[in-house]
């Protein structure tokens, strides 16, 4: 099975537990490579089944092998060690097997993306837009699209979310502060093309039909982004120990002044994480786009007027409408989802590094 | 919470003690806090409104005066159907995928590499939905093909896999499988958090008893996070109904209500729908597809209302 844990309290309560159930109720133990041997042993017989039968793929290999180990473990325990045990050892196998499964998705994502992205990788892809050409030009409007409108959303969230989390945290007794935790939740639910709508009709409301503008994609983001970042900011605020604020208090320091100048520098690392994470959810995002910023060919880098090209939208759109050159408009789809998982890999990246190298050691 | 009631109490007492100047910075201070808290809340109500208020005319307006000459509710009943298809579909295929995922982490992996898993997984909610659906039509579908086309011969009698099979691979399994990989790391984060808090005493105790790990997994585990694992669930489900790239791009859609999940006429969801006609629509058209908007906030809503009031249950509990 799985080496044994690391710490003392359960490695005693594992050999109490050998102790206690004796060798499986048949006496005996499989070895520890077992588990080990069943699995590969099963992925051997599958991939021989499946090259007779003519129809080899890795990932079916992969899928049966799990199916047939589960199935050889627990035939192999059960003479051994007994029933239970035996039961014990399929699940076990069964659980790590889901995991494989659960993984096979990113791991084929990622491959495709990367394998199918890197075509269509130019210099021309990120210095020209595709203003005048026909099937072809780049996507530089589009990326400079999604950095501004990403930006907007992020100038919007982050002072609403974190005041929101201060208010929660610092400030938020009786019933404003129960609805907003529980409303809070149920606003992560929202459907990222709801919150589209909702910004098209906010502004088709007060600009009339047909509206789009990069700010408006802003503004759907921000709805999307609101709760994420408050969720974050308010799990660091939790954890600031509250010595730190009596102390000051103590010091006869105003609640603001300890809440700007105390708190907020302690939980500074995991603030500026909770935000760049809630930034790479966003910042893939399509459906709200596709509804307020239109769709366009040239650069636009005002928010406030006209239509904006963003990555996902263009990525969409040549997949869409690829034109007569069908391949070169896929490649162009799938170059811009290679840009924007670089992006989002960086992100998730770079709020890791920062958590880890600038976070206070809070005792 | 009382010790912390205690220091705002005596941060408010100090704050008042001292002079004008303090109490005019913590007034405006605690003023902005508020505010901001009560934006949250006319946002989302805000977003209800404006549903409404643009959505409005389409749900007065007579069959006649709708794009297509059909009433409100038969037009969106096809899309709420197809919603409902993809997203159940979806969790079936999730839920038992993620709480095995959340017990290899919790209990099974060495504890070492435990949280970098739990990272991976958390990757699959990084990736944007646009990439899913370029992935689903591209590989995942084509790649279906064989298997739905093995479903349609062996399995034909089922009426869900009757045929004839798709041959380009956009059906409602394919959808279902590529949701069903957007949202388990939803399902699974929650189930990850409660399997990791049940009390070590109850998991000793049982193994202290003989109990194999699966036995004590069963017996204390599960039982523990079994409200947790269907709220996370109900969540997950949520965000499929919601989803709409992925759907948009992979589905082939066809208007009419079928269940057959491996066929080439599939009905749409509503927020594939949207997305599909928005952009090329005009006048009650875009009122109407902000109507159907409103009905898919409105579900989404109850799905996740009712999760967080599960989760709200247990954890008085």
């Amino acid at each position: 099975m799985t080496p044994p844990p690391a710490d003392a309290a359960a490695l005693s309560s594992r050999s109490t537990r050998a102790l206690l159930s004796g060798e499986g109720s048949r006496g005996g133990t499989l070895p520890g490579w077992a588990p080990w041997a069943a699995f590969v042993g099963a992925l051997i017989f599958c991939g021989l089944v499946e090259a007779a039968l003519g129809w080899f793929t890795i990932a079916l290999m992969l899928v049966f092998g799990a199916l047939v180990a589960v199935v050889a473990i627990y035939a192999w325990s059960r003479p051994v060690e007994g029933a239970r045990r035996a039961k014990d050892r399929a699940i076990t196998m069964g659980i790590a097997a889901a995991f494989g499964v659960s993984m096979a998705p990113l791991i084929s994502l990622l491959y495709e993306v990367i394998k199918r992205g890197v075509k269509g990788i130019s210099w021309e892809f990120f210095t020209s837009d595709a203003r005048g050409v026909v099937g072809g030009g780049g996507a530089e409007h589009a990326i400079v699209g999604t950095l501004v409108i990403t930006a907007c959303a992020v100038v919007i969230s982050v002072p609403i979310g974190l005041m929101a989390a201060i208010y929660m945290n610092e400030y938020g007794r009786g019933p404003l502060r129960r609805a907003l935790t529980f409303f809070v939740d149920v606003m992560t639910g929202i459907p990222s093309i709801v919150a589209g709508l909702f910004a098209y009709a906010l502004f088709e409301v007060f600009f009339g039909p047909g509206i789009q503008m990069g700010i408006m994609g802003s503004v759907a983001l921000s709805v999307l982004m609101i709760p994420i970042v408050i969720r974050s900011a308010e799990e660091i605020l939790k954890i600031v120990p509250n010595h730190l604020r009596e102390a000051s208090y103590a010091l006869g320091t105003p609640k603001w002044k300890t809440i700007v100048k105390v708190v907020l520098p302690t939980a500074f690392a995991g603030l500026v994480t909770g935000v760049m994470l809630a930034t790479a959810r966003i910042i893939g995002e399509t459906a709200p786009l596709l509804v307020t910023t239109g769709v366009v060919d040239s650069l636009n880098a005002d928010p406030f007027a006209g239509r904006m090209q963003n990555l996902a939208v263009y990525a969409y759109n040549q997949y869409r409408s690829p034109g007569v050159m069908k391949q070169a408009a896929y490649d162009r789809a799938w170059a811009a989802a290679l840009t924007l998982i670089v992006i989002v890999m960086i992100l998730n990246v770079i709020a890791r590094l920062v958590y880890r190298r600038y976070k206070t050691e809070i005792r | 919470m009382a010790h912390l009631d205690t220091t705002t109490n005596a941060g408010q007492l100090l704050a008042a003690a001292s002079r004008g100047r303090r109490r005019r910075g913590d007034r405006i201070f605690g003023n902005a806090a508020v505010i901001a808290a009560v934006t949250i809340l006319a946002l989302l109500a805000g977003v209800a409104v404006f549903l409404v208020t643009e959505g409005f005319p389409a749900l007065t307006a007579s069959a006649s005066e709708l794009p297509g000459g059909d009433s409100f509710i038969s037009y969106v009943a096809p899309l709420a159907f197809g919603s409902a298809m993809a997203g159940v579909l979806a969790m079936i295929v999730a839920v038992p995928l993620a709480v095995a995922v959340a017990l290899f982490i919790t209990h099974s992996a060495p504890p070492r590499v435990a949280s970098f898993l739990g990272y991976l997984v958390d990757l699959l909610a990084a990736i944007p939905s646009i990439i899913y659906g370029l992935w689903g039509i591209f590989v995942l579908g084509p790649a279906a093909v064989p298997v739905m086309k093995w479903l349609e011969e062996k399995l034909g009698f089922l009426p869900i896999f009757e045929g004839p099979a798709s041959i380009t691979g956009r059906t409602m399994l394919v959808v279902g499988l590529v949701l069903a990989v957007m949202i388990l790391p939803i399902v699974s984060a929650v189930a990850r958090e409660v399997f990791a808090q049940t009390p070590r005493k109850l998991q000793e105790g049982a193994q202290a008893l003989g109990a194999t790990r699966w036995e004590m997994i069963r017996t204390t585990v599960l039982p523990f996070g079994r409200s947790s694992v269907i709220s996370g669930a109900m969540l997950g489900l949520g965000r499929a109904l919601g989803e709409t790239m992925a759907v948009a791009i992979i589905l082939s859609v066809s208007g009419g209500v079928t269940c057959i999940l491996i066929s080439q006429a599939n009905p749409s969801t509503i927020a594939a729908n949207i997305a599909l006609n928005f952009p090329e629509s005009s006048g009650l058209a875009i009122n109407l597809l902000i109507a159907t908007g409103l009905v898919l906030f409105a579900i989404t809503l109850a799905t996740n209302f009712l999760a967080r009031l599960i989760i709200a249950r247990a954890e008085v509990k």
